[in-house]
C-alpha cells in the first residue's frame, strides 16, 4: 500500500485503472438494471416493487461501505501517516452520501405502496437517515479543515468514530422491530431466490465498480488542488506571486 | 379500504431518482477533475 503513497505513481495507477471501472461498472449496473426492469417476473408478495431492490440495495450497501472505507482511511492516516489516507476518504464522502441519499429515497419511495407509508422512524431507517448527517458533517469538517488549514486529525478520528453507526444499520432490523425486512442476505445463505439473487448480485458489483471509478475521479481532483496550492506558497515564498495560505503537498 | 397504486409509478420514481443523482454525481465529480486538472497544468506553464 505504501508503494502508491507516492502521487506521481497512485496517479499513472489511476490514470488506466479510472476508465476501465467506469466502463465495466457503467455496463454492468445498466444490464442489471434493465434486468432487474424487465426480464425478472413480479415477486408473489412485493409485486412489481420488487424491481426497485435492484437499485436500493447497491445504493445501501455503498452508503455503508462508503464509511467503511473512509473509517480505514482515517485510521491509515492515524496510524501510518499515509499521504494519500486523507485524500482517499475526502473523495469517499461526497459519493457516499450521494448513495446514502439514494437508499433513503429509493427506501422511501418502495415503502408507500408496500407498507403504506412514506416514512416511519424505525431503527433501520433512522440509523441510515443519522449516516446521512454523518456524511454532511464529516464533509464539511474536512472542507473546512483544507479551507483553514488544520490537521487531517480531526476528521480522521471523527471518521472512526462514526463507523459505530454501521454495525448498528447492518444489526437494527435483528436489534428492534422494524417494518423493514430482516436480512436477506447473510455470510453463505441467502433468503433470495436466484431469479432475483443474480441480478442483484451484478448490480451490486457493478454499482461498486462506478464507485470507484467516482472516487479515484475525485481523488485526482483533490491531488491537483492541492498541488496547485503548493505551486502557488512555493511562489509566494519566492516573492512573484499573492501569498496564499492553504495546506500544501506537492511530491508529482 | 385499501387505496389501488399502480406499482410501477413508483419503480419509475425510484429508477428516475436513482438515474438522475447518480449521472449527476458522475458529471459533477469528472468535470471537477478535469478542471483541476487543467487548472495544475496551466500553473505549471505559467
Amino acid at each position: 500500500m505504501h508503494i502508491y503513497a507516492n502521487p506521481t505513481r497512485f496517479l499513472s495507477l489511476a490514470k488506466w485503472l479510472m476508465p476501465l471501472l467506469f466502463w465495466g461498472g457503467l455496463v454492468l449496473s445498466v444490464g442489471a438494471m434493465g434486468w432487474g426492469l424487465f426480464v425478472v417476473p413480479p415477486d408473489r408478495l412485493m409485486g412489481d416493487t420488487v424491481r426497485i431492490l435492484f437499485i436500493h440495495v447497491p445504493a445501501a450497501w455503498l452508503g455503508m461501505g462508503g464509511w467503511a472505507g473512509i473509517a480505514l482511511s482515517s485510521a491509515m492516516l492515524l496510524i501510518w501517516k499515509h499521504p494519500l489516507a486523507a485524500i482517499a476518504a475526502r473523495a469517499i464522502a461526497v459519493p457516499g452520501m450521494v448513495f446514502c441519499a439514494i437508499c433513503l429515497a429509493t427506501g422511501s419511495i418502495w415503502g408507500r405502496p408496500t407498507w403504506g407509508t412514506w416514512w416511519e422512524w424505525d431503527g433501520r431507517l433512522t440509523s441510515m437517515l443519522v449516516l446521512l448527517f454523518l456524511y454532511a458533517g464529516y464533509i464539511a469538517l474536512t472542507q473546512a479543515t483544507a479551507r483553514e488549514g488544520g490537521s487531517a486529525k480531526i476528521a480522521a478520528i471523527f471518521g472512526i468514530v462514526g463507523a459505530v453507526n454501521v454495525p448498528i444499520i447492518n444489526r437494527s432490523v435483528v436489534w428492534w422491530n422494524s417494518l423493514h425486512q430482516p436480512p436477506s442476505i447473510t455470510a453463505g445463505k441467502s433468503a433470495i431466490e436466484a431469479t432475483f439473487l443474480v441480478p442483484l448480485l451484478v448490480a451490486v458489483i457493478g454499482f461498486s465498480l462506478l464507485f470507484g471509478a467516482i472516487v479515484l475521479m475525485r481523488m485526482r481532483a483533490l491531488i491537483a488542488e492541492e498541488q496547485v496550492e503548493a505551486r502557488l506558497r512555493r511562489r509566494a515564498l519566492d516573492g512573484d506571486a499573492p501569498v496564499v495560505t492553504a495546506p500544501v503537498m506537492e511530491q508529482a | 379500504m385499501r387505496e389501488q397504486l399502480n406499482q410501477w409509478d413508483f419503480v419509475m420514481l425510484a429508477y428516475g431518482v436513482g438515474i438522475a443523482a447518480l449521472a449527476g454525481l458522475i458529471l459533477w465529480a469528472w468535470q471537477a477533475m478535469r478542471r483541476a486538472e487543467l487548472r495544475r497544468d496551466a500553473t505549471r506553464r505559467r
